[in-house]
């Protein structure tokens, strides 16, 4: 409001504000909360990978439970999954989008106490998290294994967020809505949904509830659900990052516009009809198996479309790769987008799934979209936005960013090669019969053979989980002594005149 | 399959959502210059800010048409 009787306060940032742009000042973006939630990401970074080695160990040695309830595997993973996936992934995708939000809608977030509030409310739903799950409190279905006062917490956050982000949007300065913040507003709304309905639940104690559904249903609903968290939550929101921060670390427009508009509707289109094929062969009716697997291949057209149109974004300039560590982490995350979005569709195809379903080849595919995909494209995006918070244009380290990638890279490769082989094998190995009927192999066997991957597997692990941690000190001396700088708004071009085209 | 007769009717519903937006961003010429709106994310100084939007947005009497 003030600043329409003040529209040049744009040209120069106003000297009182300071650092505390948090205040109602239509002068400068609100980065507070945009720094906030970047450092977070960072340190929940460390924690989640960190415990994601602990399991990973405990797996290859099972003594390493040692014991302690607290710290058996079976209470580690949700832990390691929810830290990685809404602690890290969620820290991140929060401050890329109320950063790529202001930028292109050229204007302060809107209510931003209502954004801090969801950063102070998503930090208390990690802490409550971290607590409950080694303490045993689990509703027992994958990736959504809170309880029900934490849910109704992450409720109560999701709404905030999306009402600051859709405000924000409301209050823009830019006629247009940038592709990026589309795939944004996609997420929220799905993530949203999809909560509510998979953590309907009746509660019989403060840390006890059992599921609104019950069997198959209830089957049915989760892998919706899951699904769903995977397209919307670990791909549709890594789009938005993907289609500004690729643009801005290449200093090039995206390969195509039409093409990322293409991309968004036909993704969002197709992705909640393909949960099903996390049940085939169950109880779940056939067709509705079928009807899954049809919608999970359709998948892969308007995945490859984006996953081109982001690498061909250097097309003309590839030497900038070369150079560049930050777009090695942007461009590979695309790679890996493309290499799984393939993978997917392939085994969710029910002969493929025969054979690669319970296996570890699932954990291999699950991990190269996480950490190739949204981990790299995480990395890429704040390698690039955490200087640029701090009024500085590079990370402190450049070449440490390089010895990050390279590691990282390495790590992955590692992880997901031990685990194709340790699954196929596993699959082979549990398939097989002799000519009178019986199993060739005990459970167990299969179990030995896969020892040398898992080793494998943790040493990957370990080479990702050590790149996170060159990150993290990169971060550190980057931030460390510098100064929280406001970024002023641009303010309204007055005459604008060729731009001002009517609508058709 | 009970659970169908929620998600099969929530996942419809969504889609009539998402018809109605895609519309909306059509008619409303959101996709009027593609090019342009690819380029001006890069404008280091950003400062192509459109004034109708402004206008519209501000509560401002100045109209963009």
């Amino acid at each position: 409001m003030a600043a329409i009787t003040n529209p040049s306060v744009g040209s120069l940032p106003p000297r009182s504000m300071g650092a505390l742009d948090t205040a109602p000042s239509e002068g400068v973006y609100t980065d507070t909360v945009v720094r906030l939630f970047s450092l977070a990401a960072v340190l929940w970074g460390v924690v989640g990978m960190l415990v994601g080695v602990i399991i990973a160990a405990q797996l290859t040695w099972p003594e390493l439970n040692l014991g302690i309830p607290w710290l058996s595997y079976g209470r580690l993973r949700p832990l390691h999954t929810n830290a990685v996936i809404f602690a890290f992934g969620g820290c991140v995708l929060f401050a890329t989008s109320f950063h790529v939000a202001q930028r292109t809608c050229q204007t302060r977030l809107f209510a931003p106490k209502l954004a801090l509030f969801t950063f102070w409310g998503w930090q208390a739903v990690i802490v409550a998290a971290a607590i409950t799950l080694p303490m045993g409190f689990t509703q027992g279905k994958e990736y959504a294994e809170l309880e029900w006062p934490i849910d109704l917490l992450i409720a109560v956050v999701w709404i905030c967020y999306a009402i600051v982000f859709f405000g924000t949007l409301g209050i823009r300065k830019v006629r247009h809505i940038y592709v990026a913040n589309w795939f944004f507003g996609a997420f929220i709304i799905a993530v949203a949904l999809l909560h509510i309905v998979n953590s309907a639940a009746i509660p019989v104690g403060m840390w006890k509830s059992y599921s609104a559904y019950a069997g198959v249903q209830d089957a049915m609903i989760q892998w919706w659900y899951g699904h769903n968290a995977v397209g919307f939550f670990l791909t549709a929101g890594f789009l938005g990052l993907m289609y500004y921060y690729i643009p801005k670390q290449a200093e090039r427009p995206i390969y195509s516009y039409r093409l990322s508009i293409v991309h968004f509707w036909a993704l969002i289109f197709t992705y909640m009809w393909a949960g099903p094929h996390h049940l085939h062969y169950t109880a779940l009716p056939d067709w509705v198996q079928s009807v899954g697997m049809v919608f999970s291949v359709v998948l892969l057209a308007p995945s490859w479309g984006g996953m081109i149109n982001g690498i061909m974004t250097l097309s003309g300039a590839w030497h900038k790769l070369r150079d560049d560590p930050i777009l090695k982490f942007l461009i590979v995350s695309l790679s890996f987008y493309g290499m799984s979005t393939f993978e997917g569709p392939m085994m969710a195809i029910k002969t493929v799934n025969a054979l690669s379903h319970y296996t570890d080849w699932t954990i291999g595919h699950v991990h190269s979209g996480a950490l190739g995909w949204v981990g790299f494209i995480s990395m890429g995006a704040l390698y690039h936005l955490i200087p640029r918070l701090y009024g500085k244009t590079k990370m402190h380290s450049v070449p440490a960013i390089e010895m990050h990638f390279w590691i990282a890279t390495i790590g992955i490769v590692l992880y997901i090669a031990a685990m194709w082989i340790a699954g196929v094998m596993q699959g082979l190995m549990w398939r097989a019969v002799n000519p009178d009927g019986t199993l060739v192999y005990s459970f167990v066997e299969g179990v030995k053979a896969t020892f040398p991957y898992y080793v494998i597997r943790l040493i990957g692990g370990l080479l990702y989980f050590a790149g996170m941690l060159i990150m993290a000190w990169n971060v550190v001396m980057t931030v460390k002594g510098a100064r929280a700088v406001p970024v002023p708004i641009p303010a309204p071009v007055q005459p604008a005149p060729a731009n001002l085209v009517a609508p058709a | 399959m009970e659970s169908l007769y929620l998600l099969i009717p929530l996942s419809a519903a969504l889609v009539l959502l998402i018809l109605g937006i895609f519309g909306w961003a059509v008619f409303r010429g959101q996709f009027e210059d593609l090019e342009g709106e690819a380029e001006r994310i890069l404008d280091a100084d950003c400062t192509q800010v459109d004034a109708d939007q402004v206008a519209k947005t501000s509560g401002s009497k100045e109209s963009g048409h």
